[in-house]
């Protein structure tokens, strides 16, 4: 029988060999013919990381780093390693309860998983990091982990420079192709924005194997696929820091803009913009939250008022108008022009003049005559040969375009405002189509319709101070490592103003000036031994139809035979050009061309200015109201506060004696609190933030 | 010296070649433990001699093995056929003891604890007696195995064991057991059970893969089909019409109730599951009265991450693959139970097609070693030991495969010789050396 079945041994045999080729077809089909297979391995396995390189440093002129890196500390966790970690001791050095700590590490094991280290205490201050680094062998599964942060040394030049944030969703959208991704920083205003693609260097990306809860066992293939981060490029400005410096601190407590050009080059030495605030309280941790107080500050820390606001640039437009007029030839350098207390020319009696008298064309500059330029304005807009206003304001425009107005000079930063030069089709709508030179006549002293950035009014100063031509002002003066992207090639084109214009008129113009100094209306701002030319300029302004105290003007370049700085200053609603931005620029231009202020007299102007406080009546007013509101808030909360203490505990003296002298405190505070406005480099910004602290506090008690 | 005579006596007949085998399997299965429990960052031979990780622990256990090994070949064949019977009710009575002083790791409470942390499996073990068991019994002189009444008590026999493993949740384990079938066909069985067998698996897959009316038109379509074929026959005699009348009705009954009530009465959720996924299908498991009947609450919809993670593994090696030591997903951990039921994974990814290829052939090989060492057995017990270790190792191969290829749901066997575990590696060392000592004793009739 056992021979009968032998051939059954071969079909065991044959079944075997189906069963093993069936397993072995599957093994082609998986191995072979199946690419998803390893696409999917590969999405299990491998994890990209991302190498963020070190962004650019910005140096200033003399090579001081007033943006850099520095490296800041995270407290990382691993929950599932942070086993008899002693909570209340670490709790009490980060300042947080056991019942924040639970809520963070349930957080974060929510986020990012139970085996992945996450962050626990993003960007420790320097002390909290002194702390820890002692006491982190007690923590388990607890380290502290480098990271990059931008750190401004200075503390100045916040508007210039910029801050950098992390991306949001509308930011992703705008830039689709330049492979930023959720969680990046990129820089949002400032040199961060303009030159974010040379600050930023380039991305790096690193292979690891990761196993099954993501943790990372290794580099991929020893890394043969990753790419080297290449840091960013340094880039070197003209600004002077030093200058920068002063700049800020003559300009606060007050409102308004410094702007400062090399007329020889274009490079802006120094653009404050006031009131001005840390840039350093823009990076860190709380950088959301310090974001939203000055978003929300009614003076906009956040405006770069050197070229993201325009005003009506008062008496320093009659350069302009001057200049114009001299080259049409309406008037020469001897003409003279009486004003008898009002410009006679319209029979308005509008626009007053200060002095009475004759004057000609350099006395009219140096004591800001109205009825002269008034004048001149006028003749400009009536001459024959151009057969009405239009045509002729046309022509005064098409000079005055070439002076960089009307239009976006296009320095190298974010959201410059072009101005406005007033057209015909402007006048037509609003005088109808038979307006003449009268209608307009506010805009001969730089009241009416005409508005410029104090960048182009710099600018002009510039091109005064130059005879006829600029470089378009920027911060940027060089890129190391070449400029890849042509970022600097707008700024080397030499600019000329219209050729009718001969040289005769800009040396008029410049010696008007010069008497503005020596004997004119900034006689005061004077700095011996320097032969500065300037202009005041004092501007009418309105708000909500009450007039508010005038707009203080000064443009101003130095010196006048190869000048090196020009110079435009305003002063929102503080007083006459002469008073208060024209010794301010006095004081900038001799620091800038001597390297310091000479003599007693003058080191105290700077405390002078420095302390004078001009903040405009109606920010003051939206201030008050804030901090009522806030000191409404904490009342609120006191008397809760109070309440809870009572029912608490009656007995302890300490806690009950507090909350009764601190709502007495509040009315003593508005007075201090109101004009200090946030200011580089010194306490208001610190005090700012502690004032924050406690209000944040007696919120969460 | 008449020792040694001994000794090399004993040795007289040994087949090397399987030695040399089973030597080559179990070193490629330590590779295998150690390419998956192998960290970069760690100091290996430090911890291979520490004797805490899983290579080193079945470097142990395969020492052990040869020794156990030696000490077969060193004993004398009447032993097995003395014993066979002995062993097979010792073996039944571990079976039941688990369900007294049994130790439930993962899930099947199917361990015995011994000394020093290592646990014995006694399903595993009892491959063993139950093949010894049915050798015995189809070599007694008195069994006619044509004799329905012995194949009967052949099939219960070898299913006893399969029927405790069942309710100790090792199902698995339990389907291994039907491997004595082919032992059976083998020595006669009629291969109508073999033939009835696949045909009922076959359509159960259909049942899984066809909607139901679909099946019952295709079903009945066949059966026309037949009586038209044989209308002829059918005239001849009616009988053959009732028959295939008899099956259309048995077949449809089984697609339409059998088979939807195995699922979900008889199986576990998961298991039902399982088969259904191996199939590219979900299963409903608020189906299934088991799992309703055990948790009030609606059970966890199972998926199938494990086949899933495996055939990634697998399919990412390639032609060649990944190289020793290099497998991503290996080294991530992604394939569950990767040093035990799915290492094949671990080597498909290492080694690529062209390994898994040449390590699949080395199985083959062995098999049909061991079908042609049957064949030349003189005595009935040891032709019929043989077949049941080929059979059993081919049931334990086909199916860990099937399944890390997702070709067959996981019943959660072992790959013989290959995977992680003492009791797996020292019952199939004790199936093949048991075989080379028959073997060695060929020209002897054992009974």
């Amino acid at each position: 029988m056992p021979v009968f079945n032998q051939s059954r041994g071969r079909i065991i045999q044959i079944i075997f060999a189906v069963v093993f080729l069936v397993m072995i077809g599957q093994l082609i089909n998986l191995q072979l013919f199946s690419v998803k297979y390893k696409l999917a391995a590969e999405n299990n396995a491998l994890l990209r990381k991302v190498i963020y390189p070190d962004r650019g440093i910005i140096f200033d002129r003399k090579g001081k780093a007033i943006l850099e890196n520095t490296i800041s500390y995270d407290l990382q966790v691993i929950p599932s390693e942070a086993k008899g970690v002693d909570t209340a001791s670490l709790c009490s050095l980060l300042n947080i309860d056991t019942a924040e700590y639970r809520k963070r590490i349930r957080d974060l094991i929510f986020k990012n998983g139970y085996v992945k280290p996450s962050i626990f205490e993003p960007l420790l201050t320097v002390e909290m990091f002194a702390r820890l680094n002692e006491n982190i062998y007690k923590f388990p599964g607890f380290s502290l982990t480098e990271r990059s942060v931008r750190t401004y040394p200075y503390s100045v030049a916040g508007h210039v420079l910029g801050y950098i944030r992390e991306v949001d969703t509308s930011f992703l959208r705008r830039h689709k192709d330049e492979g930023y991704q959720m969680g990046d920083y990129a820089g949002m205003t400032g040199l961060e924005r303009s030159y974010e693609k040379v600050l930023m260097g380039q991305r790096g990306v690193k292979n690891y194997i990761r196993d099954n809860k993501s943790r990372i066992q290794g580099p991929y293939e020893n890394g043969m696929y990753d790419t080297a981060a290449v840091a960013g490029k340094n880039i070197h400005l003209s600004l002077d820091v030093e200058l920068q410096k002063l700049g800020e601190k003559l300009m606060s407590n007050k409102v308004g803009s410094i702007v400062a050009i090399d007329p020889q080059t274009g490079g802006i030495l120094c653009m404050v913009s006031a009131p001005t605030y840390d840039p350093n309280y823009l990076t860190g941790s709380q950088q959301r939250r310090h974001f939203a107080d000055l978003l929300l500050d009614p003076r906009l820390p956040l405006n770069n008022r050197g070229l993201g606001t325009y005003y009506s640039p008062g008496s320093t437009f009659k350069t302009v108008v001057g200049l114009i007029g001299l080259s049409e030839g309406v008037i020469d350098e001897h003409t003279t022009v009486n004003c008898p207390g009002y410009f006679t020319g319209c029979g308005t009696g509008k626009p007053k003049c200060l002095d009475k008298g004759v004057f000609n064309f350099k006395d009219a500059v140096a004591h800001s005559d109205n009825s002269y330029f008034s004048t001149v304005y006028k003749r400009t807009l009536d001459q024959p040969r151009y057969r009405g206003a239009d045509s002729a304001l046309a022509v005064f425009n098409s000079y005055a375009y070439t002076f960089g107005l009307g239009r976006r000079l296009g320095v190298d930063l974010p959201s410059e405002k072009k101005g406005n030069l007033p057209v015909s089709a402007d006048y037509r709508k609003i005088f109808g189509p038979r307006w003449y030179s009268c209608n307009v006549i506010s805009n001969a002293i730089g009241q009416g319709e005409v508005n410029t950035t104090l960048v182009q009014l710099a600018n002009v100063m510039a091109i005064i101070a130059n005879k006829g031509w600029f470089y378009t002002p920027h911060l940027v003066d060089s890129i190391e490592g070449g400029d890849e992207y042509n970022l600097l090639d707008p700024y080397k084109i030499k600019h000329h103003t219209d050729n009718r214009i001969p040289d005769t008129v800009y040396s008029a113009v410049q010696d008007g000036m010069q008497a503005v100094v020596e004997y004119g209306t900034a006689v005061r701002s004077r700095i011996p031994g320097i032969i500065m030319c300037g202009k005041t300029g004092t501007v009418e302004n309105y708000a909500k139809g009450k007039k508010q105290p005038d707009h203080s003007f000064f443009g101003a370049f130095a010196p006048r035979d190869k000048p090196r700085i020009a110079i435009a200053v305003i002063c929102e609603n503080s007083d006459q050009g002469a008073r208060v931005a024209a010794p301010i620029a006095s004081l900038i231009v001799e620091k800038y061309l001597r390297d310091s202020i000479a003599g007693p007299a003058r080191k105290a102007m700077i405390e002078e200015y420095t302390n004078k406080v001009y903040i405009p009546p109606l920010m003051r007013i939206e201030i008050a109201k804030k901090d009522s509101l806030r000191r409404l808030k904490e009342n609120q909360q006191m008397l809760e506060q109070k309440l809870n203490k009572k029912e608490t505990d009656d007995a302890s003296d300490d806690d009950s004696a507090k909350p009764e002298t601190e709502p007495g405190n509040p009315p003593a505070t508005p007075a201090k609190k109101v004009p200090i406005p946030k200011k580089s480099g010194e306490t208001p910004t610190a005090a700012l933030t502690i004032e924050d602290r406690k209000y944040k506090k007696q919120l969460t008690k | 010296m008449s020792n040694r005579n001994n000794i090399s006596s004993q040795a007289q007949g040994v087949d090397w070649t399987v030695v040399w085998l089973y030597a080559i399997l179990v070193s490629i299965g330590i590779l295998c433990i150690f390419m998956v429990e192998y960290r970069v960052d760690t100091n290996w031979l430090q911890t291979f001699l520490g004797g805490k990780t899983n290579y080193s622990k079945q470097l142990i256990f395969a020492g052990f093995c040869a020794v156990v090994a030696t000490f077969i070949l060193l004993t004398d064949s009447k032993l097995f056929t003395a014993f066979a019977n002995l062993m097979y009710a010792f073996g039944i009575l571990l079976m039941l003891a688990t369900f007294v002083i049994g130790k439930n790791i993962s899930g099947s409470k199917s361990w015995i604890p011994l000394v020093g942390g290592f646990n014995l499996q006694p399903v595993e073990v009892c491959k063993i007696f139950t093949a010894l068991a049915l050798a015995k019994f189809l070599s007694r002189q008195e069994t006619d195995f044509t004799k329905l009444k012995s194949q009967i008590l052949a099939g219960v026999i070898c299913l006893l064991p399969a029927v405790i493993s069942v309710a100790q949740h090792e199902s698995g384990m339990a389907l291994v057991y039907f491997s004595f079938f082919l032992v059976m066909f083998r020595e006669g069985l009629s291969p109508l059970v073999l033939i009835l067998g696949f045909s009922f698996v076959a359509l159960i897959i259909s049942t899984l893969l066809i909607e139901p009316n679909t099946l019952a038109i295709i079903l009945t379509g066949i059966a026309l089909l037949v009586i038209y074929l044989l209308r002829k026959s059918i005239k001849k005699s009616k009988g053959i019409l009732y028959l295939i009348l008899v099956i259309w009705f048995a077949c449809v009954g089984i697609q339409r109730f059998a088979v939807p009530f195995i699922f979900n009465n008889v199986l576990e959720c998961y298991q039902s599951a399982r088969v259904y996924s191996a199939f590219g299908k979900d299963y409903d498991c608020s189906l299934n009265k088991r799992s309703a009947k055990k948790t009030d609450k609606a059970p966890r919809k199972p998926d199938d991450y494990n086949v899933r993670q495996s055939k990634i593994a697998i399919g990412s090696g390639g032609l060649t693959g990944r190289g020793f030591l290099k497998g991503t997903q290996t080294r991530g951990k992604y394939v569950p139970e990767q040093h035990t039921d799915f290492i094949f994974a671990s080597l498909g990814e290492a080694f690529g097609f062209i390994g898994s290829f040449v390590f699949l052939m080395i199985y083959l090989f062995l098999l049909f070693r061991i079908i042609k060492i049957a064949e030349r057995q003189r005595s009935t017990f040891s032709r019929v030991y043989a077949y049941s270790v080929a059979s059993i190792m081919f049931f334990h191969i086909a199916f860990n495969i099937c399944m890390t290829i997702g070709l067959f749901p996981s019943p959660g066997v072992t790959l013989p010789l290959i995977s992680y575990g003492g009791s797996s590696l020292m019952s199939f060392t004790i199936l093949i050396f048991i075989l080379l000592r028959l073997d060695a004793d060929r020209q002897m009739v054992l009974r």
